[in-house]
């Protein structure tokens, strides 16, 4: 089981949170004028890294405020977390897989 | 390739079983194949027979990093089914489920298909006016599917509480008499015998680490023990699939999830159908040991790490509780998991890639065990004519594009 350490509440299980993917992604500025390719990209292509991984999360059933995670997808380490808008730390992890 | 028969059996009986030869051999790699297959699983396993004895294409090698169907083929909870809701996905698994009914006999291996039927629970009007939306879809594509009443699933399976508690009340559940189970293992290692016999090589502990592509064509794969060159490649890697596209230098709309799943100690038989609830993600049948083997639902996040979380263990077996009283004192033995790779759309991806040579067979989620026959087929094709076969035309990386998805998140959403 995760212990996700909340920005504001501090660490909690888990169970409290929901999941939002990937983070970082911004959504293509005037769609209406974008291909059909880049829509594609943007609505359904995804990072799936094997390694340390930046993605979002909510804390639902605490404070509901969204936040950024920096995980490693195989060993399930929490590296770090953030707020939503900051930049993402710099992380000294070898991604070992 | 000696044949299994009653008379081997007895001719072995004779040495005290000690003279069995070797299943499949365990060549080394050559330096060039015309098809090299990544991953031996049982869809590569499958596609490789299908190329030789379909096609006649018997210059191929599978290359998998660790032992075959030691990834999600070994894992799951074999779960056999063909009930879904659109034309393309209907076709596509019941070709497969029509393979499966032959399969024994067509390996010479005993993959002990089981159709013991296959039920989806109803708990909630909204599930009704589903399950009957897809029977009645089932019945249109020629598949069996029938609506069964309390009262009827109480007479089928004697030991199920249809106020579950009060919280998952039963109102109703559709069943596909002709799914079941069966043995994943066999499946794997009859396919790989079965390859094996007609040239294919089986390359074990060798994990592929990158391809080279010269003028945007496959040239050759990079593995563990050296290069090979190859004319063509199919990636069938599930979990991986993002890895291997990322070698090659494309992306898929895939998301890699833990799926867990567990087994009981051996009791008496107590259950002889499989019980799906969509709704409580619980899955539920009892092996030929005797052994309660229980699937749960995803993990929410992207993970490799092949195992799954406790809080989701909870949840499921709160609702096999709840469904089945009598199986709140059984003890469990063993809890794993495997890693599926999910698609947006919870149909998979058959298809061509942006690299010439190079296809792909992924985004099988947490129901692809049942359509290994059906998968290896299509995709054997698609490989030998560079060109879909009509079952899996509609399966292609380009439909998130076009936006043809195939919405199958009522059948295979959670359902295994
Ligand atoms: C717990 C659980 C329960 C499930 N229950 C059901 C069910 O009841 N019914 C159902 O239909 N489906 C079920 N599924 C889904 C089903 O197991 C999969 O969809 C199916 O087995 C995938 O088969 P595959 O051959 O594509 O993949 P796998 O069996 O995972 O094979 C892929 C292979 O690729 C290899 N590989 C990876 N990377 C590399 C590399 N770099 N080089 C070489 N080889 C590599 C892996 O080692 C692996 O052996 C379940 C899955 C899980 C995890
Ligand atoms: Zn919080």
């Amino acid at each position: 089981m995760l212990v996700i350490p909340c920005p504001y509440c501090g660490p909690r299980c888990e169970i409290e949170f929901s999941y939002g993917g990937q983070a970082h992604i911004a959504r293509p500025e005037d769609s209406a004028a974008i291909s059909d390719e880049t829509w594609a990209d943007y609505v359904f292509l995804r990072d799936n890294t094997k390694g340390v991984f930046l993605e979002r999360w909510v804390h639902a059933h605490g404070c509901r405020q969204w936040f950024n995670v920096a995980r490693h997808t195989v060993t399930y380490e929490i590296l770090a977390s953030y707020e939503t808008g900051a930049k993402p730390p710099k992380l000294d992890f070898v991604t070992q897989v | 390739m000696t044949r299994y028969s009653i008379f081997s059996l007895l001719r072995n009986a004779l040495n005290y079983h000690e003279d069995w030869p070797r299943a499949w051999r365990s060549p080394e790699p050559k330096s060039s194949y015309d098809v090299v297959i990544v991953g031996g699983g049982g869809h590569g396993l499958a596609t490789a027979y299908y190329l030789a004895k379909n096609h006649g294409i018997t210059d191929v090698a599978v290359i998998e990093s660790g032992w075959i169907g030691g990834g999600s083929t070994g894992r799951n909870t074999t779960i056999v089914r063909s009930n879904y809701l659109w034309d393309e996905s209907a076709a596509l698994y019941e070709h497969s489920l029509k393979l499966w009914e032959g399969l024994s006999q067509d390996l010479n291996f005993n993959v002990m298909f089981s159709q013991r039927g296959v039920m989806n629970l109803a708990h909630n009007q909204h599930d009704l006016r589903e399950i009957s939306r897809r029977i009645n879809a089932n019945r249109l594509n020629g598949i069996d599917s029938e609506f069964m009443t309390p009262q009827e699933i109480k007479t089928f399976v004697p030991i199920i509480d249809l106020r579950a508690g009060g919280r998952y009340p039963v109102l109703g559940a559709s069943i596909q008499r002709r799914g079941g189970t069966a043995r994943h293992d066999a499946v794997a290692w009859g396919y790989a015998r079965a390859a094996d016999a007609l040239g294919v090589d089986i390359i074990q502990q060798c994990p592929v680490t990158g391809f080279q592509i010269e003028n945007g064509r496959v040239r050759a794969v990079e593995t563990g023990k050296g290069t090979i060159e190859a004319k063509k490649v199919g990636i069938v890697v599930a979990g991986h699939s993002s890895v291997l596209a990322g070698m090659a230098g494309f992306r898929l709309p895939i998301h890699s999830l833990p799926l867990q799943a567990l087994v009981s100690e051996p009791v008496k038989p107590v259950l002889d159908t499989v019980i799906m609830s969509g709704a409580v993600h619980a899955y539920i049948s009892q092996s030929d040991k005797g052994e309660l083997v229980i699937g749960a639902g995803v993990d929410s996040y992207v993970g490799y790490g092949q195992r799954g979380s406790l809080p989701v263990t909870e949840e499921t077996l709160g609702a096999i509780c709840e469904l089945f009283p009598m199986f709140r004192r059984m003890r469990m033995l063993r809890q794993w998991g495997g890693i599926v790779d999910v698609c947006p759309d919870a149909s998979p991806i058959l298809s061509k890639t942006p690299v010439e040579g190079m296809f792909i067979n992924c985004g099988w989620g947490t129901g692809g065990f049942k359509a290994t026959p059906g998968s290896g087929w299509a995709f054997a094709q698609t490989i030998a004519n560079d060109m879909p076969h009509e079952l899996n035309a509609a399966f292609s990386l380009d439909r998130f594009r076009t936006g043809y998805l195939i919405d199958e998140h009522g059948a295979a959403a959670v359902a295994h």
